[in-house]
């Protein structure tokens, strides 16, 4: 496992290069171009808007604004989640003609499909930022622990990555199972709704691991609390072994990827 | 001497048809790594069987061999793309491969972009080719274009493109597949003197390649695999004669299986009139040998001819029709035949240069329309000691100059 990642870090330049390919092949030829990288958090907030206003009706309790700020906090991760795991799926079969061709590896072209819509969820979080001080949420001593959650975020969608884009070489029908479950993976997340509003089955929503992260990210950056211990131990955990699984999963198979693919 | 590449008795097995492994069978495959020793299962092959070779630093070694003899099995594992089954293999010094050298482009991107990338992905590091991107493109000769994507190229400039990126890598070793036949002649020759300065700056080279002489003007050693072994290993002089067996085996067996199929589709009229009952040829000739043939011919129940013509053909396994012999138009009267005969044909010296070719033979009758029969089952070898591989060329004359 260390040799891969010693690997990982020895390539960094091609690392680098397949992360700008992406990019560029995205934002070229494309009509939106950098308004992309907001364009699905803005649908996905206005869905979230729109749910909670219908629970707000049924439950007769006005729209809060804080409710509407704790979406689009947490669309973000959201969705730099799926647009990752989407890419990644497809990194290894769609580069089929390197895999089969050229040595370097493998890990790299999972983790240049996941860099590079993390550069679309940064340019987000720019956006996210200037709107946040538009609306005064203000900065408090837990923004510390953010960098940690964005870690553990960007470590459990790595570590999903490389075991689903294994599996989809080997089983190409993993890409359709894995679209779906990102299709309706959000009603199954805190995202549009906080985990508290289940009662005694909140455990049952930070289970998902996606899940407890998103939450404590919303506590820290608009609820201003310190991050519940319980659940930030289980997020660590969680992240960790999704990474440590994907990393060993990956390094074994990748040997039969050019004969199998 | 330290070898830099040492391949030891590797085994590598594949499997034929689509039957994928079914989930049960290959979740227990991903925690154990070494299936080393596991017999071969249905519809399984050894592709590379027993191979072992070692390269000293600075050697140029081609790989030869038939269609699926499992030439680029080899390169592939020495590039470490797949991992054998069993053996080992140790590669000492910085490898790259050119196994097919546009694998790394993108379309949409643009000829530089393009560069960059392919670059990385061969190993270059950013700095590396910022220093030679000016070279690249000259090499390339798409100076003109290098901003325009490589979607709208032509596949010339798009694999000269990829070429010139992979040609400027300093690796210790090289290993090159097939991939020198892109561009015109100029571009080829310009590739195979880029391989020789690579050579005289102390790479190791590992070619594999159909064009013998390549192989020739660069390898010094040439290894001929066959069926997944190494069969010969050696000076390239040895070796290559060998290969040359190999492929005129090769051609005569479907040759000789095109005139099977072609006997079934000649029945115009299946009754023919004679017989050709044996052919006296050997099958081989040398150069200058001389070639006497004697043909048997009966006559089917007993029943004359009047005016026959005789005639012999020789053509060259690519179809191409060497030389042809008329009676008639020899002057030769033949009256009739009936029954049982014999005629003897003196070709005099084997003037053929090395190659398979069909001697044929026809009975006609006597206005050249309607032929008694055609009989075109012999085969012969031409073989002549010292290399020639010019397999173009039909006559070898004795040329005499004077000045």
């Amino acid at each position: 496992m260390l040799q891969m990642l010693k690997e990982l870090i020895e390539y960094r330049d091609l690392t680098m290069m397949l992360t700008l390919r992406d990019l560029r092949v995205r934002y070229k030829q494309a009509a939106m171009g950098f308004l992309w990288a907001i364009f699905m958090p803005i649908v996905a907030v206005c869905a979230g808007i729109l749910i909670k206003k219908a629970m707000a009706v049924v439950s007769q309790h006005p729209l809060d604004a804080q409710g509407i700020i704790s979406i689009s906090v947490k669309v973000l991760p959201w969705t730099f989640f799926i647009s990752s795991i989407r890419f990644s799926v497809q990194s290894l079969v769609g580069n089929g003609d390197l895999v089969t061709k050229i040595y370097f590896p493998r890990a790299v072209l999972v983790l240049s499909s996941i860099l590079a819509c993390l550069f679309d969820f940064s340019v987000a979080v720019c956006v996210l930022v200037i709107l946040l001080t538009i609306f005064k949420v203000g900065l408090s001593i837990y923004l510390f622990w953010l960098p940690l959650l964005i870690i553990l975020l960007f470590l459990y969608t790595f570590g999903l990555g490389l075991l689903l884009s294994a599996a989809n070489l080997f089983y190409r029908d993993i890409k359709y199972v894995v679209e779906i479950i990102l299709m309706f993976g959000i009603f199954f997340t805190p995202v549009f709704y906080s985990a508290a509003a289940f009662g005694r089955w909140k455990p049952l929503m930070l289970l998902n691991p996606l899940g407890s992260i998103l939450e404590e990210i919303d506590r820290v950056v608009v609820l201003h609390q310190m991050p519940d211990t319980l659940w930030i131990i289980y997020a660590i955990l969680t992240s960790l072994a999704a990474f440590v699984i994907g990393v060993i999963v990956f390094h074994n198979t990748e040997p039969y990827f050019a004969e199998n693919i | 001497m330290k070898y830099v590449l040492e391949f030891d008795h590797v085994w590598k097995k594949f499997k034929k048809g689509e039957k994928l492994n079914s989930l049960r069978d290959a979740i227990p495959h991903l925690f154990k790594q070494d299936d080393k020793n596991i017999p071969l299962q249905d519809l399984e092959f050894w592709a590379v069987k027993d191979v072992s070779f070692n390269i000293e630093k600075g050697d140029v070694v081609g790989i030869m061999g038939a269609n699926g003899a499992g030439k680029s099995t080899v390169l592939k594992l020495l590039s470490r793309i797949m991992i054998p089954n069993r053996g080992s293999m140790k590669i000492n010094g910085r490898l790259s491969a050119l196994i097919e050298v546009t694998a790394g482009f993108h379309p949409e991107l643009t000829g530089r972009e393009n560069v960059y990338l392919n670059a990385t992905i061969l190993g270059m590091r950013k700095k590396e080719i910022d220093n030679k991107f000016d070279e690249i493109v000259d090499f390339s000769g798409v100076k003109e274009f290098i901003d325009t994507p490589v979607k709208r190229y032509s596949s010339g400039m798009y694999s000269r493109l990829g070429f010139s990126v992979a040609a400027h890598m300093d690796p210790d070793i090289l290993l090159i597949d097939e991939v020198l036949s892109v561009g015109d002649i100029s571009f080829q020759a310009k590739c195979a003197q880029k391989i020789r300065d690579l050579l005289s700056c102390g790479a190791t080279i590992v070619l594999v390649s159909h064009q013998l002489d390549m192989i020739q003007s660069l390898c010094k050693r040439v290894i001929l695999l066959q069926n997944g072994e190494v069969t010969k290993d050696g000076p390239a002089e040895l070796v290559i004669p060998h290969y040359q067996n190999i492929v005129f085996k090769k051609k005569e067996d479907d040759l000789r299986n095109k005139m099977k199929s072609m006997d079934g589709r000649v029945g115009v009229d299946t009754r023919s009139l004679v017989d050709i009952v044996h052919v006296d040829l050997k099958k081989n000739y040398g150069y200058r040998e001389k070639i006497n043939i004697t043909l048997e011919y009966a006559t089917r129940e007993n029943e004359k001819i009047d005016h026959p013509i005789f005639n012999l053909d020789i053509v060259r396994a690519d179809c191409v029709h060497c030389c042809s012999s008329r009676t008639d138009i020899l002057g030769i009267k033949i009256d009739s035949i009936q029954g049982k005969g014999k005629v003897e044909i003196d070709l005099g010296e084997n003037m053929l240069a090395p190659g398979i070719y069909m001697v044929k033979f026809s009975i006609w009758d006597k206005e050249m329309i309607h032929p008694y029969i055609i009989h075109n089952k012999e085969v012969i070898r031409v073989e002549i000691d010292g290399l020639s591989n010019h397999s173009d060329i039909v006559f070898l004359p004795e040329v005499k100059w004077k000045f």
